[in-house]
């Protein structure tokens, strides 16, 4: 569906894209403004007692509600539902469930003091025995192909249940699954290798990781996974998630040190508030110009090497070490980064994000308006610009912007945005009353 | 059915009914355990249990405490536990040696038009794994409506699950004994729809009300958690967002740019009834404080409630961008300014605005543009691993298999696939010749069936959000949901007459079918009332959708899906969990 340039323009400037904006100023978010006041205005005189209303507790579930119920018995309020309204005036604030048991409890052990095998074989007892009521109302029929399967995994040889589920697509699905469900990865590593499925074989094995919670022995895991049928490209990635954490392992160790050392003034001012283990790239990344940002590329820590390691493209890189860096305050780094020197030794100021993005970051991390306009000057699209420094009260941008596209009403009206007396005022005077300009209206 | 004019849409049947079923027979089940109980509950079935019944009814038949499946009963529990549970395995590994009944819930009404059997792991356990265990349910769940509104008169559908499931409920009714013929029916007409012939709606940013409520906070159950920002207070609140919610039952439907003005309408009106009182005298005033006030002050909460939602909403999708996220997204569906699509796309990721959303965007311009380009699918999923993480290269996998994020490969014509195929004949392993055919079938043809369809209005002067003219409104005059537009078409055609182009792009798998010993009678009501099934999960905008087009034709649609999704819920099952 292709459509012509001039089409695209005009469609682009049609009012269908008007028809809703989320800026401030539109007359909808005031609409809204104005209807929170005037409901609130209105609290004072409904009287917020509730007493007609449902009750409901601190955790905000309606009280006499199961949810609610199962809060309450879970904080530890050892009253039966009888006490639940002496409960609801204690108002407990705090809703941890108690501890959630590992798969080796076993409820049955509450029962009668015996004590039994918990877990996947109780399920396969429960299927294959023929005693037991049918536990599966939700299986397709016939209701009996489940337990047909676990039956056949349970009693056939390997090869031969292999090679009979091999044409039966279906069958073959739902085995999968369940063994994936059961944990049962051997199992399953065997049929897919059997299969030819080689790359899910590789998946699957790689999927252990998120098990592992010890970082040295994730790392080991991780290693051991390069080796496996991947495609070129996966088996890159994987070589990248271990050296990722290989990096950060050591990254964390000194950091650590350094932290609890106290000489370091970074770390003092601005203390970490998570580990570095198992953070995505870019966030180590980011990590790495906040607390790194000096240091030599030989250094494993240091943002150059990250770069260079995992091949960080430079658009990526200098939008993380911008973030970073304007989160410290640190605007000479910012602008640094953006300053590109050409042969001749002439400077600009370029970025491979596009200035508007530059200015969001700066504005989130509250810069002066003196650091944000000079970026604000450099957005490219005259709207965008104009937004944005009237939004941030970048005045001597929004004075040169109506100067240069000759908007006089704009300009004139712009006065009242500005302080009386103050040198922008001035500066609109001056530029209003020059002859030279040809105003366009 | 065909569309003859316009009349008021029919009122939908009591679905009430199989709320006091399920509960009845919950009751049922705990009388088998005569005595002191406690009860644990698997933490899904919270929610559901708790429109079906409360506390006080559990308590009429002794159960003394409840707990979540995963907790250690307090000391003094009681001799005798009873477990609530799917049959799922996970949970089983917390429950051993009971003995087990069925308790044949499998439908929950949410509203007075919306019936959830609240499986949201079908999504991922048919589409992603292939795994066949739901169906029975669903035609159950079938059968059961059938019995209760039926006989429908005709059933049509898309979809190879729809098919299946189709065939298993005819299986069912053919064996059952019930004698179903001969009662008034009122449900007419019943559509099945895989939630894959359509995930393009599905990926796509909600803006009406209750879409974008559920993106923001997420319904649960037909409730919603409004936290401190939303309630002005230090207090959370859980809100039941249905019909019954005068104020909601009245922007629910509306795009959210019309929302405020209606709000403010409210506020004010709110204001001058409360203003009356200065005029009042003692008996007035008693009248008013005895008739009146309860009826405002619950309007002031609701009106609150919505309002503080509105503004969170507003704060959130500022920050997110959301204005040029839609503009991506139109572009995309409409298939122009693709490239710029994809720079926003790859700037979103490196900016780690969020895993989720930039999941989404990269499916939504893989399904519309048949896959992305080989070097844009690696430059995109690197990136993306090392913004949010190397961990979802399986997550990637997961999109590829299930054919929501793909990569276009040099030989996609069908001769090419042929000459794979016969390759692989000579191979013993047969999952690579499915696997061929697969990814044949999976191709989306996204804008060959738009524009068989219509689907992206035409523009002539400015569309009416207020006052809208068609189903496009729901996402902005943009985009008719496909979805709804093949649920339009077959029920305007009777059948799939003239819509071969489009069958044959969305990989066949049509039926319908008409139970001829039921009338046809068009001046019957139940014709004019069409159960919607969708498998795979339905999102709040096309609910939207068909509620507007019922409006418009007079007729009612009763929505019956295997869980509420929307694009956030359906990237989560695609990303691998621990455990």
């Amino acid at each position: 569906m292709s459509r012509v340039r001039a089409d695209e323009e005009e469609y682009w400037h049609s009012s269908k894209f008007r028809a809703f904006t989320f800026d401030d100023e539109d007359d909808e978010l005031s609409q809204l403004k104005e209807s929170k006041r005037t409901v609130n205005s209105l609290r004072d005189i409904v009287d917020d007692d509730d007493d007609d209303l449902e009750r409901v507790s601190w955790s905000g579930e309606p009280v006499g509600s199961i949810s609610w119920s199962i809060k309450e018995t879970a904080s530890g309020s050892t009253s039966s539902l009888d006490g639940r309204d002496s409960s609801l005036q204690k108002g407990s604030s705090s809703y941890a469930a108690l501890p959630k048991q590992g798969s080796s409890y076993s409820l049955s052990s509450l029962f009668k003091g015996r004590n039994k095998l918990s877990s996947f074989q109780s399920l396969s007892d429960a299927l294959s025995d023929t005693g037991v009521k049918s536990y599966a109302p939700e299986l397709r029929r016939p209701r009996a192909e489940y337990k047909v399967l676990i039956f056949l995994k349970r009693t056939l040889r390997r090869e031969i249940l292999f090679r009979e589920l091999e044409v039966r697509q279906v069958a073959l699905c739902h085995l999968i699954h369940f063994l994936r469900e059961m944990g049962e990865q051997k199992f399953l590593l065997d049929l897919l290798r059997f299969l030819d499925r080689t790359e899910e074989v590789a998946l699957s094995q790689y999927r252990e990781h998120l098990n592992i919670q010890d970082v040295e022995k994730r790392r080991e895991f991780l290693k051991g996974c390069i080796g496996l049928p991947f495609s070129a490209e996966d088996t890159s990635h994987i070589q990248d998630h271990y050296t990722l954490l290989e990096r950060q392992i050591i990254i964390e160790a000194n950091d650590r040190h350094l932290e609890m050392a106290g000489q370091s003034e970074l770390f003092r001012k601005y203390p970490r508030k998570a580990s570095i283990l198992n953070m995505p790239l870019v966030t180590t990344l980011f990590y790495s110009c906040f607390y790194h940002y000096t240091e030599a590329e030989g250094m494993f820590s240091s943002p150059t090497n990250l770069k260079k390691t995992f091949k960080i493209p430079d658009k990526q890189y200098v939008l993380t070490a911008l973030a970073a860096r304007a989160k410290l305050r640190a605007w000479g780094d910012v602008d640094a980064l953006l300053t590109t020197k050409n042969w001749l030794g002439y400077t600009k100021k370029k970025a491979p994000i596009g200035f508007h993005r530059v200015v969001e970051i700066l504005q989130r991390n509250n810069a002066p308006v003196q650091v944000l306009q000079e970026y604000v000057r450099l957005v490219e699209d005259v709207d965008t610009r104009l937004n944005l420094a009237t939004k941030y009260k970048c005045h001597d941008v929004v004075i040169e912007t109506y100067r240069d596209l000759k908007d006089r009403i704009q300009l004139t009206a712009y006065k009242d945005k500005v302080e009386r007396g103050s040198a922008e005022e001035e500066k609109i005077h001056s530029i209003l009353s020059n002859m030279q300009i040809r105003w366009k209206n | 059915m065909a569309f003859a004019g316009r009349r008021d849409a029919p009122e939908p049947p009591d679905f009430g009914i199989l709320k006091r079923l399920a509960r009845d027979q919950l009751v049922y089940l705990l009388e088998q355990l005569p005595g002191k109980k406690d009860l644990f509950i698997e933490a899904d079935l919270m929610s559901p249990l708790d429109r079906i019944a409360n506390v006080s009814i559990l308590k009429q038949h002794d159960v003394d405490k409840l707990y979540k499946v995963e907790t250690r009963p307090a000391p003094g529990a009681s001799d005798q536990f009873c477990f609530l549970v799917r049959p799922r395995v996970r949970t089983m590994r917390f429950i051993a040696d009971v003995t087990c009944d069925e308790w044949s819930f499998y439908l929950l009404p949410l509203d007075e038009d919306i019936i959830s059997m609240e499986l949201p792991e079908f999504f991922r356990d048919y589409f992603l794994e292939g795994d066949h265990r739901w169906i029975n349910p669903v035609a159950r769940a079938l059968q059961l409506l059938n019995s209760l509104y039926g006989p429908f008169g005709k059933t049509y559908g898309i979809g190879r699950c729809a098919k299946m499931s189709y065939e298993l409920w005819r299986d069912l009714e053919d064996e059952s004994e019930s004698e179903v013929q001969g009662r008034k029916p009122e449900i007419g007409h019943v559509f099945l729809m895989d939630r894959d012939m359509d995930y393009v709606t599905a990926l796509c940013s909600q803006v009406v009300y209750e879409g974008l409520v559920d993106d923001t906070f997420r319904i649960k159950c037909g409730s919603v958690d409004f936290g401190p920002d939303v309630t002005s207070s230090d207090k959370s609140i859980k809100v039941l967002l249905n019909s019954q919610d005068k104020v909601f039952s009245e922007i629910r439907n509306e795009h959210f740019s019309s929302v405020f003005g209606f709000l403010s309408q409210k506020s004010r009106n709110l204001q001058a009834q409360y203003d009356r009182r200065r005029g009042m005298d003692i008996k007035q005033m008693k009248d008013f404080v005895s008739q009146e006030l309860k009826g405002l002050k619950q309007e002031h909460r609701l009106l609150s409630l919505h309002i503080g939602a509105c503004e969170s909403i507003m704060k959130k999708k500022t920050k997110q961008d959301f204005q040029e996220t839609i503009k991506a997204e139109h572009s995309l569906l409409e298939g122009f300014d693709i490239r710029e699509s994809t720079s926003f796309i790859e700037e979103h990721i490196d900016r780690q605005v969020s895993p989720i959303e930039s999941l989404r965007l990269m499916c939504l311009l893989s399904i519309t543009e048949n896959g992305l380009v080989p070097k844009d699918y690696r430059s995109l999923k690197t990136q993306y691993l090392q913004s949010y993480g190397p961990e979802h290269l399986l997550t990637f996998h997961n999109l590829k298999r299930i054919g929501l994020l793909t990569e276009q490969s040099a030989g996609d014509t069908l001769t090419a696939v042929e000459s794979k195929v016969s390759k692989l004949v000579t191979d013993r392993a047969a999952g690579k010749i499915t696997d061929a055919f697969n990814s044949l079938a999976r191709k989306s043809n996204f804008r060959a069936i738009s524009k068989k369809l219509g689907l992206i209005p035409r523009l002539d002067g400015e569309y009416d959000l207020k006052m809208p003219r068609d189903m496009a409104y729901v996402f902005g005059g943009a985009y008719v949901p496909l979805s709804c537009k093949i649920i339009e078409q077959v029920l305007e055609r009777r059948g799939w007459q003239g819509l071969e182009e489009v069958v044959r792009l969305l990989n066949g798998n049509e039926f319908c079918v008409s139970d001829s010993a039921v009338e046809d009678n068009p001046a019957c009501e139940s014709q004019r009332v069409i159960l919607a099934v969708f498998l795979g999960g339905c999102t709040f905008s096309e609910i939207a959708a068909l509620r507007f087009l019922g409006k418009e034709r007079g007729c009612k649609f009763i929505f019956l899906t295997t869980a509420i999704t929307n694009s956030a819920r359906m990237m989560e099952a695609m990303i691998e969990a621990k455990g």
